[in-house]
């Protein structure tokens, strides 16, 4: 499964990759367009964190055990068993945000408007997700995950493999 | 007498079907793929979202709209439901489940995700038409079919279920008056302050708060006509909503050598004290992680985790719980509330509570010994998540603590080296990008 990967010590913190996610989750896609004259500018799936010398953006781990899911009241946000990511499913999330409270990365945003929540879907019509191919530090990568996530939930103590 | 019809066997049995029943299904077929799974629920339907039956009440969510799987998810995980039918007793040593249809059912593992039964206090008239409890479904529709002939209601309890009952009958033009015993709304997941706030935000919404006092009666004839609390005022209503809580529903466990304190107890592998059988969800009582002890938590969360574990052990995967505690993300008359484990702190010596209060925003951590052990932010909940992580994880805070609250609190907070961890960058330091590389597969970086 891909996830977004980010060296901190390339990022400077421009915001790009904010900029095209938004743009590329806004109706018209063109980056004018979806912040000058679209009536909904799309919320961006990531966040850029800066505090001092220290910038970098966060967005969905597309963990393993992705507390998000497990907490979804509904079953709104799942793992797309054909790629791997965690998505949402906007028509059965009803903005309850149990999965915002869920997510050690606050990788998850409020859409208040709507009542959905918000979030990294990996650009799904791409081959390269926006926020890596335009950012001009390459300071994202995007690639397999073979670290595996942190077991939030639980650890195997003995015998058998992991599942899923 | 020799039983009349064969008994139906199978691998692992489930009895429940909400949150914990879907958790342990799911977690067992990603081990066990052909293990015969049956489920037996007394409720007619395949899972469907409880949390979301206020949505359903308020005539914004129909059933097909709420159900928790896809309508194939049986089938596709060859699971056998056997819905609306009722275990009636288990024989624990010949592993025998007594079904009210007549069947029975032998099993290999059994799970007990049986989850809660509402608490209905004894008091006069409280079996007069128009009153109703708030857990199930059929109560819903219940609720719903005589709503539409109701003006004004008084829901006893303001918990989370009665807030959220509360909040669907307002949107069906009836009047609410909540009762709630103790001095503030929400008592047991929210402090003061943010009891303080939701309180404020219901009357803003039109809905009448009584604190400190309790309903002694129910009044009229064969229908409601109001209540009477136990100062002797009276309140005229025609409906009436019991939420004063859940307890675990732990029948099955009656004379036999199941432990069961205030819900069936289980060890960190979600085993009850008989071996083979589990239990997890609203009927448990697990290890809760902030208070160190085992108890009962009734979080969808919770449930479906500790259902997760539970599926796992059956299929023989060990797998240890690490514990859950108490979590909320309260979403009512527009008030976003997140809260989770013990909010208010027990023990003042060790304990520290940092809090900031600002324009309706407001934020608070209890933190014992530099661990979070209590949470709540009111409106501005998005980084409540990473404190909620940061709780999970038992995380000394101590060198970011008094950035828990900032404004623009995040991950940039954290040790450099433990946000490498959370993040899982690959390699480390200046220049590591060549290590990074070697570390994942199939980088793509952009042009």
């Amino acid at each position: 499964m891909n996830r977004v990967y980010v060296n901190e010590q390339v990022c400077m913190g421009c915001g790009l990759c904010q900029v095209y996610c938004q743009a590329e989750h806004s109706m018209s896609k063109d980056i004018i367009k979806a912040f000058n004259r679209d009536l909904l500018r799309p919320l961006p799936g990531l966040r850029v964190e800066r505090k001092g010398p220290v910038c970098f953006p966060v967005q969905c781990q597309h963990c393993d055990e992705a507390w998000c899911v497990y907490s979804c009241l509904t079953g709104a946000m799942h793992r797309d068993m054909a790629t791997g990511a965690v998505v949402v499913d906007r028509d059965r999330c009803v903005g309850c945000w149990t999965c915002i409270v869920a997510c050690p990365y606050g990788a998850l945003v409020r859409n208040t408007t709507a009542k959905v929540v918000a979030k990294c879907d990996l650009c799904p019509e791409r081959e390269v997700p926006v926020c890596v191919a335009n950012c001009p530090n390459e300071a994202l990568m995007v690639g397999e995950d073979r670290c595996g996530s942190p077991n939030w939930d639980c650890h195997r103590v003995e015998g058998g493999t992991e599942a899923g | 007498m020799m039983a009349n019809r064969q008994a139906i066997g199978t691998e692992y049995l489930i009895i429940g079907n909400s949150a914990g029943a879907i958790g342990a299904a799911e977690a067992l077929r990603e081990v066990d793929r052909h293990g015969v799974l049956t489920m037996v629920s007394d409720e007619p339907y395949p899972a469907y979202c409880r949390p979301l039956l206020a949505k359903y009440l308020a005539g914004e969510r129909t059933v097909d709209e709420m159900l928790f799987r896809p309508a194939d998810f049986y089938a596709q995980n060859d699971i056998t439901l056997l819905s609306g039918n009722r275990v009636k007793r288990l024989e624990l040593d010949s592993r025998v489940a007594h079904l009210e249809s007549g069947e029975q059912i032998t099993w290999n593992k059994l799970l007990l995700a049986t989850g809660g039964v509402p608490i209905v206090p004894k008091m006069g008239g409280v079996d007069k038409k128009g009153v109703f409890t708030f857990l199930t479904l059929e109560d819903a529709q219940a609720i719903a079919s005589f709503a539409r002939n109701a003006g004004r209601a008084v829901v006893v309890g303001g918990g989370l279920i009665g807030i959220s009952v509360t909040e669907a009958l307002t949107k069906l033009g009836i009047g609410v008056t909540i009762v709630e015993m103790k001095d503030r709304v929400l008592n047991t997941i929210l402090d003061e302050e943010a009891s303080s706030i939701a309180e404020e935000n219901l009357r803003q919404a039109g809905v009448a708060v009584i604190t400190n006092h309790t309903v002694s009666e129910i009044s009229g004839q064969a229908f409601t006509e109001g209540v009477v609390l136990d100062s002797g005022e009276g309140i005229p209503c025609d409906l009436v909503v019991i939420a004063i809580g859940v307890l675990p529903r732990t029948e099955l466990t009656l004379n036999t050598e199941i432990r069961v304190n205030r819900g069936i107890v289980v060890d960190l592998y979600m085993s009850t004290s008989y071996p083979g059988v589990y239990s997890c969800g609203d009927a448990a009582e697990a290890y809760d992680f902030v208070y160190a002890a085992n108890r009962v938590t009734p979080i969808w969360l919770n449930a479906y985790i500790g259902g997760r574990i539970a599926g796992h052990n059956m299929a023989g995967i060990r797998t240890e719980y690490r514990g859950g505690t108490t979590m909320n993300a309260l979403s009512y008359f527009g008030l976003d509330i997140a809260a989770a484990g013990a909010v208010t702190p027990s023990d003042e010596t060790n304990c520290e509570v940092i809090s900031r209060r600002q324009d309706g925003i407001y934020r608070k951590v209890v933190l014992r010994d530099d661990v979070v052990t209590g949470m709540v932010f009111v409106r501005e909940i998005e980084k409540s998540g990473i404190v909620f992580g940061l709780m999970r994880d038992r995380t000394n805070v101590s060198s970011f603590k008094q950035g828990l609250l900032a404004d623009d609190f995040g991950l940039a907070y954290f040790p450099e080296e433990l946000r490498r961890e959370r993040l899982r960058t690959p390699g480390s330091g200046v220049g590591s990008r060549s290590a990074a590389l070697g570390e994942v597969e199939r980088l793509v970086s952009g042009e």
